[in-house]
């Protein structure tokens, strides 16, 4: 079934958003004509074929291609805030698939391939730009895993290289790549087909191809119980009401052990916040993404010129999204050893988001011991990029009821099994 | 910053201290099946409201302290040693430097 659906241009029917044009910016900018909504508001209604907790770039993603690949469109979409209001709209956006176990480059490589194709399949500008992810070495330990990475993508098919710091001044001319640096530059795992995308406009492009195939995003609809009868699960409770559903999947990320604890299915999940900030904006002078896992540090230029940076996850477990000074005071000092040039750059934000972090840095996904209850979890520092595949396959596991291979390692009893899927070299910083 | 009172250094900044989860009570190595441990070492509760945990004055005296704290606000509630009963000047604000923005 997967990508059965791909390219549809559904035209202006019924309220629904028009297909997006040149002609039409055009017509409508003379004309005044205004815009539709790019989604709608509905009455919550007492059923669905499927209740979708979490209004992120997974469950909207979920909610699109079960419309679109297999014709289920009698799906609600709930979420508590507004959608993107979680990870999904607070995220540094960068994608890559140079993971370190095959199960795992196999997927995000699918999610690449996904991406590349998003804009014309939404009609929806999601404006990824592949300009290259670069992860540093700066040690012999580094270097030895950025090498077994590299091999491991290569026989993938995944475009990986390790690189030398003369190659790496001339990609990044402002690095400090000199051996006087506090932690030296030894070399660099380089990855063409990585980049940054417009988080927002992914999660905008995938809630209006839902919407328009007839499912129902219900922004400030908190999900306060889900109902389970004899091991299956019959529906929700919500904050505007009881819904009752056949199938629920919980995409709510930072929050997801709170939602699976209310099914009663256990889940090895601990909620960190992550931060990250950004500058004024200036010349563009930063083309790839640059990460260093020594220095705890990643920096991206986005298209406004403004630089993103990120970093690891804050030292302690929380649901707060509070910004911290010791997190902004050592990202400063650790980009500075990078980039010295950036020292009279100033700051112009900085936030936080929740990630559910799992033992083995991988996703949970797939059926759970209470029929009907699906999980797409555990999405941690690295989901975003991991939004259409996951949206594909779980799609496809609901509608088919079999988990497809792609996913079937990431299934929740693999922990029970001792059977991990270890990707803490290749997710800890470069996110 | 948050501040901790350690309960033999008195208050101090939360980086000298090293996060050590959940408190829970481990199963005896020589007599657990591999379920058991497995869900002792990967599963907890991660509850949005209080939670007992273990921390270590890592930067300080070394010592294992117990901290009760509140994971919605990171409110400390109440924090002792180990097996004792919560020290006197345990209850401090976060005063952290707050911005809730989206990027
Ligand atoms: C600072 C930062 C940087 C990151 N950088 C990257 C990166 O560069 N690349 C990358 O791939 N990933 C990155 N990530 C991770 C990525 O953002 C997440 O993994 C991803 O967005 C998760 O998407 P999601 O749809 O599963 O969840 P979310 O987008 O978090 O959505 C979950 C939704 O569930 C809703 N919800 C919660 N509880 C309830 C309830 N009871 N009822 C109804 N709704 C509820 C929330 O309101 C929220 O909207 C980063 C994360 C952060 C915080
Ligand atoms: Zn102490």
């Amino acid at each position: 079934m997967a990508g059965a659906g791909r390219g549809h241009g559904n035209g202006a029917t019924n309220g629904r958003s028009p297909r997006y044009s040149a002609w039409d910016l055009a017509r409508r900018g003379l004309t005044g004509e205004a815009w539709p909504p790019a989604w709608r508001k509905h009455e919550l209604r007492p059923s669905y074929d499927v209740v979708i907790i979490g209004g992120g770039v997974h469950g909207l993603a979920t909610a699109h291609y079960l419309a679109a690949n297999h014709g289920i469109t009698d799906v609600a979409v709930l979420d508590k805030g507004y959608i993107g209001g979680g990870g999904s709209g607070r995220n540094t956006a960068i994608l890559r698939s140079n993971y370190l176990t095959p199960e795992g480059i196999a997927f995000y490589d699918r999610s690449l391939e996904l991406y590349r194709g998003l804009a014309a399949d939404l009609n929806f500008n999601v404006m990824f730009s592949q300009r290259g992810h670069m992860t540093l070495a700066h040690n012999d330990a580094s270097l030895r895993t950025m090498r077994w990475r590299a091999e491991v993508n290569k026989l993938v098919g995944v475009d990986s290289e390790v690189i030398d710091p003369d190659e790496v001044a001339k990609l990044v001319p402002r690095m400090d790549v000199s051996s006087e640096a506090r932690y030296p530059i030894l070399g660099a795992l380089w990855h063409p087909p990585g980049g940054i995308i417009r988080h927002d406009a992914v999660v905008w492009g995938y809630a209006r191809g839902a919407d328009s195939r007839g499912v129902q995003i219900h922004q400030n609809t908190e999900v306060l119980g889900i109902d389970v009868v004899a091991g299956r699960v019959t529906g929700v409770q919500t904050s505007r009401g009881a819904v009752s559903a056949p199938i629920v999947v919980n995409c709510t990320a930072g929050w997801s052990s709170l939602i699976s604890d209310m099914a009663g299915v256990e889940m090895p999940v601990h909620t960190f916040p992550l931060q990250a900030a950004v500058t004024e904006p200036v010349q563009p002078f930063l083309d790839p993404v640059v990460v260093s896992g020594t220095l705890h540090v990643y920096v991206s230029q986005t298209d406004r010129g403004e630089l993103v940076f990120g970093a690891s996850v804050d030292p302690f477990a929380s649901y707060s999204t509070r910004g911290s000074l010791e997190f902004i005071e050592g990202l400063a000092g650790h980009v500075l050893q990078l980039m010295p040039s950036l020292h009279n750059l100033r700051l112009l934000r900085q936030w936080a988001g929740l990630c559910d972090m799992t033992p083995d840095y991988s996703p949970i996904m797939g059926p759970t011991p209470v029929e009907g209850f699906y999980v797409d979890v555990g999405w941690g520092t690295y989901g975003f990029k991991a939004g259409p595949v996951s949206g594909e396959q779980m799609a496809a596991c609901i509608a088919t009821g079999a988990t497809p291979e792609l996913i079937a390692p990431f299934a929740l009893s693999r922990f029970a099994a001792g059977e991990l899927v270890g990707e803490k070299g290749a997710a800890a910083v470069g996110h | 910053m948050i501040t901790l009172s350690c309960p033999w250094c008195g208050p101090r900044n939360v980086t000298e201290f090293a996060y050590g989860g959940e408190s829970g009570a481990r199963p005896d190595p020589a007599t657990a099946t591999p379920q058991p441990w497995r869900r002792y070492l990967y599963t907890n509760a991660n509850p949005a409201g209080p939670v007992t945990e273990t921390w270590l004055h890592r930067a300080g005296c070394r010592r294992y302290l117990v901290v009760e704290r509140d994971t919605t606000t990171n409110e400390i509630l109440a924090i002792r040693r180990p097996g004792g009963a919560p020290s006197t000047s345990a209850r401090h604000a976060t005063t952290g430097r707050a911005t809730e923005q989206r990027p």
